[in-house]
Order: C-alpha cells, then structure tokens, then sequence
C-alpha cells in the first residue's frame, strides 16, 4: 500500500480510574484501515471493544486516567485537537458512530426527520428542508419509508430505530463509520436486513467501517478484516477470510470453536478461566493465564508477529520458524 | 400543536379538569376585558382618585343583588340637578337682586331608607355671597323647613349629616326622619314611598349670578360589587385584580421554574465545581424563609408589587425544584441518546435545550400550573399584611381595607367574600388542571 490509508491508530491508550484502581480498558492499539474497508473487532465482554470505540470518538466518561496515542485519520491527527474543534472537525464529519443499544440512541422527543438531519444542522448548518430531503433519502436508503421522517421514535420497532440510528451515521457521508454492536439486540432475519443495507451502503458510498462486535457470525458477512481483542490488547489482525478459515492466535481458534455451525456435529467449547481483571495485568502475554500452549517465552509480552500471508498475530508461537500445528508446539 | 390538542383531548376526560379550565378562561376573560374596558392609567385614576371622583358613590354600601335575597327593595342612589334637567326659573328685582328657584323633584320607591343626603351647590357671583333657603316637600305634603343659609361658590350642604336638623326632627337622622311618618321612631320606620322635592329658594345680590344645585339621595346598594369606606366602587378593585393576580402569578412561576429548570440542567451537564456550586447555593437558599424577607423588603425598601415579584423571583431560582430536576436529569444524562448526541457533535447548550430540557417538560407544566395560584396567594397574603403595593388594586389590598376598616364587626361580609372568592377560584382553576395534567403526563398516577 503506497497511499496513506484511511484511518492509522499508534499506540492508542485509555484508562480509567476507580475506586479499586486503574482500568487498562485499551492498552497500546495500533492499527490501519483503507478507504472502502471494513474491520470487524472481535472479543469477549470486557475486553475494550467498546472502549476502543470511544476512545476513537472521544466520548469519555469522567473517570479518564490515561488517554493518548495517535489517531490519523485523512492525515489529521485528531488526537490533537481541541474538544471544541474535535467536536466542530472529527465527529460525524470524519467518523459517525452507531452506538450500542442503538435502540435508544434516539431522542425521544424529536420527530425522525428532524434525528436523522440533526447532525447536517449542527455540522453544516443546513436549514430544515435541505436536510429534511437528505434525511429522506438516507432513510429510503435504510429501507425505511419516506413518510416515517413524521414518526417519533416510539413508532418505531427495534429494526425501524437501528436503522435510523444507521441513517443518521450515514447522512453527512463521514468516510468512517464506527458500529457498536449494531445488531446485538435484533431478531436473525432484521439483523440480515441490516447486515445486507451495510453492505450496500459500503459498495455506494464508498465507507469504511468499523463494526464492534461479538457475534462472529454475523460479522463475517460484512467484514473483510478482522481484528481480535483481548484484555485491552489487539492479537490478531488480517484479512477476514483466512482469519475465518484458519485463525492464528490461540484465543482466536478458541474463540471461533465457540461459533455455533450448521449441520456440523461439533461440540461447541468454551474457554476455561475467566477474562483477566483489567486492573491487574500480568507483565507477559494476558492469554497465558488461560492458554493450553503456553510455554516459556508467554512471560514476556509479545509483539504482533508479521506472517507470511500479511497477517499480524500477538502470540510467540508464530516468532521465526517455530510453526504450531494440531495442538503440538515444535521446538 | 398536536401534541397540545392530544393533551387537551386527554384533559376533557376529566370533569374536573374541564371546570378548572372553564374557571381559568373565565379569569382570562374578565382580565381581558378589563384592560379594554378599564385602561390602566383610567384603573389608577379611579382607584387612587380620592373621594372627589366618587362623591355620588354611597359609602359602604353592599352589592345591588342582595335584592334578591328579601323581599324588601333596597334603596338605590337617586341624583335629582339642575344640570340634568331640573326646573329652574330666575326672576329679576329692581337693584339687581334676583330670585332663584330651583325644584328638584325625584321619585322614592324603595322600601329602605337612604345612606346619607347631600346637597352640592354651585353659585356664581362676585362678591356678596347668595343667600339660600331649602325647603323638603313629602308626598303626604308636609313642607319641612331644612334651614337657610349663605353660600359659597362650591358649597357641599350634608343634609344628612345636619345636627340642627335631626334635633328639630325628633332626634331622628335627616335620612331616616325626612322619608318617613312624623310619629315614627327610628327602630319601626318604613319610608314613605312616592314624590319628594326639595325646593330651593336663592335670593342674589348681584345681576348675572346664578346657582347650580345637585341633590344626591345616597342608596344602600351599589353595583354588583358594592362600595367600600371611601365610596370606590369595589368592582374595579375586584376587575383589575384579575390581570394583576394573573400576571403576577405566572410571571412568578414562568421566573421561578423555567431558571431552576436551567440552572439545574446546566449543574448537571458540566457537573464538577459548576454542579457543586449550584447544590450549595440551593441548599443554603432552601433555609432562608421566603415570607420574611419579602416583608422586611416590603417594610424598609419597596412594596411595589414588580419589585415584590422580582424578590420572589430572585429568591426561588435556587429552590428545591433544583434538586427534583437534578435528580431525573441525572437519569437523562445517562441515556444511550444523549451519548449519542455527543458522538454525533452536539453542542453543550443543543444538547441541554433540545436532548435534556424536553424530557422534564412532563413533570415541569403540572407543577407550573398549581404553582400559579401559590404565588396568587403570596401576593395576596403580603397585600393582608399590609405590603400590597400601594398603587395598584389588587384582590389581597381590599381584603386588607376590609380588614382595616372592620368589614366583618360591621357586617360588610361582600367586603371580604368577594376578592376571597376570586382567589379561591382562581386557585381551584389552576388546581383542578394541575392535578388533571399530572395524571395525564404521569400515567402511573392514574391508578391511585
């Protein structure tokens, strides 16, 4: 890749601050995402997904320990900005957001016109009727009737609102659109719906996404890149179809054993111990704990390992020669 | 709007609140016309006046509809002048003198006697004063010498208040003895009904002079509303209390809960110092007593009723509402909506005017609605103790007069009942709406 890409996060760090101590809820991220991509973040509860979201957009709570790093997006470093110009220049102008319970991300009280065109008053200070059409369009767009625009968000099902909530990150055509759990509270067939809009919008639009999730299943439709979380960390990131074929990382298999299939007698496994307490983080690598593989070198704290195939995995196995196969480590 | 006509289609379900409404209308109304009716400089003019502007008015008397009560009629007010029409005729005499005689005839048919008689003269000469006789003429045809005299130029002769006379006419008042039987005594009086005139006879000293004469029969009743000590018609009190008390209340309440409503929205969405500021000032604000500072304002500064109200609102910015708002709004700030709004670029003051505000707006118009009548009463209350504003009439100062003056001891009960009456419907109105409101933005309330 000889151009710039759309989005190159360096070391992107947030901690929070308790009562019981510091939460390392994204610990050292660093990754890239062309024009037309979509990235799909992997991972158990708690292991920052979420919180990388917001440390993207900034949405802090009040309890911020640490929060820096590198976020370049379209060659700005929007790490560097002001609150007031990062709410003027990044948000929903560079990066939308979908959030989690998306459900409720509507005002109650604002008609779904009035919603989806809220962010091209704020941002571009259009007047009503401009972004009222705008907003008519994006909706169509969903595959939501024009006439909902009169509709308050309380005459709507779950579906109707994810997608306006969806309209509404697409309506100022940011180039990066960050879904937090998009579907997670959906029926299979509306979150096929949503999925496949997704992948329209991608085509014609020309967006990146980045789709927070941990429904493996469901990503897999959209995503042609993965990267998988854990403990605040990334340890694996590549290209989406080898990941589905063949993941690297010794959480990533685990994880993708879990991934219900059908007609496909398996037992489904689960991964034994608990995710690790964020507030006390062993210094080497934070899978050991729970690892079947580990061995020596997981004292020390590995670095993502460049494959052959342009992988990227956090996990000593793949260092050099030594290639892991079956479940038996060669030395 | 329509969420304003569904509010209203869900408020016509209750009776009450339809009656609330009718009463809040019918205040409107009476305060609407009052400022057509009776402009505000016209308002102060008759309220503030003196007793000049009123002198055809009996004093103390009680509402016209008593009437209907008795059987007997009440007497009303007749006025009988030479200017509306009385016969007057002038004769010369050699030297310059001339003869006056004035007739002013008026017709009695009431079955009680009147409040007070005056006489008001208004002669017209040089130097030498006029020199007038009276003469009181009954129906049964007894002529009654009232007396003679020399006149000024604005002469006020209060037949009724003449201590000579009532001594010539049996130690009776002049009202009472120069309407009834010779032998009556004042306890078992009745009037006689029929033609009285009072015949005046001036004789002048000077050619051109000329004598105006206005005799007024004070009644019993007066109007719908009576009079009070200083013969006011009590009605343009009780009218133009009206659009004061209204605007009073609602300015009061529109200032006290729309601020707090601010103030509370802005502590809890910067939140930090802010935030820990304004708790304090709130908490420090809610042990100060209302009612005494407003009276030690009244006493040392001002009892102008918009300095009152400025005090009253300056003094409920930081009210407790503070701390109700706070609290639901610190569940708003909460919601996946606001966070949205946040990532999608809102600004501080969109987000607390059009995201967090809204969602209080429920629990906000009930309050405001029963808030209005409390501030009515405030107004009212300060008015009793004497800090009404001295200009203006408002329902609160005739109560006061009435208090003043012993209105209950002397059986002046319309003195006290009516401007009572107003207020207690004006707190019933926006009572019955309020509660109405209440359960029709909070439905849980609706089972209790």
């Amino acid at each position: 890749m000889s151009t710039a890409p759309l989005l190159r996060v360096e070391d992107l760090r947030l901690y929070f601050r308790t009562t019981q101590g510091v939460v390392r809820a994204v610990d050292g991220v660093s990754f890239e995402l062309g024009y037309n991509q979509a990235v799909v973040v992997l991972g158990e509860s708690g292991c920052g997904k979420s919180s990388l979201a917001r440390a993207l957009l900034r949405l802090l709570p009040r309890n911020v320990q640490a929060y820096d790093g590198r976020v370049i997006i379209g060659g700005i470093d929007i790490m560097s900005l002001d609150d007031e110009r990062f709410r003027r220049e990044a948000r929903w102008t560079k990066i939308s957001f979908v959030p989690q319970a998306a459900m409720n991300a509507l005002n109650p009280v604002v008609r779904v016109g009035d919603q989806v065109a809220e962010p091209l008053v704020i941002h571009r200070g259009m007047e009503k009727e401009a972004a009222w059409e705008r907003a008519r369009e994006m909706l169509q767009r969903v595959g939501l009737p024009a006439d909902f625009l009169r509709r308050y968000p309380f005459e709507l099902s779950g579906g109707m609102r994810q997608r306006t909530a969806l309209a509404m990150a697409l309506v100022a055509h940011p180039q990066l659109v960050i879904l937090d759990e998009p579907t997670s509270a959906l029926d299979v067939l509306t979150q096929a719906n949503i999925m496949n809009v997704l992948k329209e919008i991608r085509g014609e639009l020309n967006t990146s996404f980045i789709l927070i999730t941990h429904d493996v299943a469901t990503s897999s439709e959209l995503a042609n890149q993965v990267a998988v979380m854990y403990a605040g960390q990334i340890v694996e990131l590549g290209d989406a179809a080898r990941f589905f074929r063949e993941p690297l990382h010794p959480y990533s298999q685990k994880l993708m054993a879990s991934v219900p299939r059908l007609r496909d007698d398996k037992k489904l496994e689960f991964i034994p111990g608990e995710p690790p307490n964020l507030m006390s983080l062993l210094r080497g690598c934070r899978f050991a704990p729970r690892c079947p593989l580990r061995f020596g070198r997981c004292s020390e704290p590995p670095p993502l390992i460049h494959q052959e195939d342009g992988r990227r995995v956090g996990c000593w196995l793949y260092d050099g020669e030594k290639k892991w196969s079956n479940g038996v480590v060669e030395y | 709007m329509n969420a304003l006509r569904e509010t209203f289609k869900d408020l016509a379900r209750y009776p009450s609140a339809v009656t609330g409404l009718l009463i809040i209308g019918a205040l409107i109304a009476i305060a609407i016309y009052t400022l057509i009716a009776i402009p505000y400089s016209e308002g102060i003019r008759l309220w503030r006046g003196g007793e000049d502007l009123w002198i055809e008015n009996p004093r103390n008397a009680r509402p016209a509809w008593e009437d209907f009560f008795f059987r007997t009629r009440l007497s009303k007010t007749i006025i009988v002048s030479t200017q509306r029409g009385a016969a007057k005729t002038v004769r010369d005499l050699p030297g310059g003198m001339r003869v006056v005689e004035i007739s002013l005839p008026f017709n009695y048919p009431y079955d009680g006697f009147p409040s007070e008689i005056n006489l008001f003269l208004e002669a017209q000469f040089k130097e030498q004063r006029p020199y007038v006789s009276f003469t009181w003429v009954m129906p049964d045809g007894r002529r009654i010498a009232l007396g003679e005299r020399s006149v000024r130029a604005n002469e006020r002769y209060s037949i009724s208040l003449d201590r000579q006379l009532a001594q010539r006419l049996g130690r009776r008042p002049p009202e009472i003895a120069l309407f009834a039987a010779p032998d009556a005594t004042v306890d078992n009086a009745t009037p006689i009904k029929g033609r009285y005139q009072l015949q005046i006879e001036g004789l002048f000293f000077e050619p051109h002079s000329d004598i105006e004469a206005k005799l007024v029969v004070y009644g019993q009743v007066y109007g719908l509303a009576g009079t009070d000590h200083r013969r006011r018609d009590l009605m343009v009190a009780l009218l133009w209390g009206t659009p004061v008390a209204l605007a009073f209340g609602f300015l009061a309440a529109v200032g006290s809960t729309l601020t707090t409503l601010l103030i509370a929205a802005v502590g809890v969405w910067f939140g930090r110092w802010i935030d820990a500021v304004i708790q304090r000032i709130t908490e420090v604000n809610a042990i100060l007593p209302l009612l005494p500072i407003l009276i030690m304002i009244g006493l040392f500064y001002s009892r102008s009723l918009w300095v009152m109200l400025g005090a009253i609102i300056l003094l409920s910015i930081f009210s407790l509402g503070i701390k109700t708002y706070r609290s639901i709004l610190l569940q708003v700030k909460e919601t996946p909506y606001i966070e949205a709004a946040r990532s999608y670029g809102t600004g501080n003051f969109r987000i607390i005017f059009r995201y967090m505000i809204p969602r209080i707006i429920p629990v906000l118009i009930p309050q405001f609605v029963t808030l209005i009548p409390s501030f009515v009463f405030l107004e009212a209350g300060l008015a009793v103790l004497g800090l009404g504003d001295p200009v203006l009439p408002t329902w609160g100062k005739v109560v006061n007069d009435a208090y003043a003056n012993g209105a209950l001891y002397k059986g002046y009960y319309y003195w006290v009942l009516a401007p009572s009456a107003f207020l207690m419907l004006t707190g019933a109105g926006f009572a019955l709406v309020g509660f109405a409101l209440d359960r029709v933005f909070n439905p849980r309330l609706r089972t209790l």
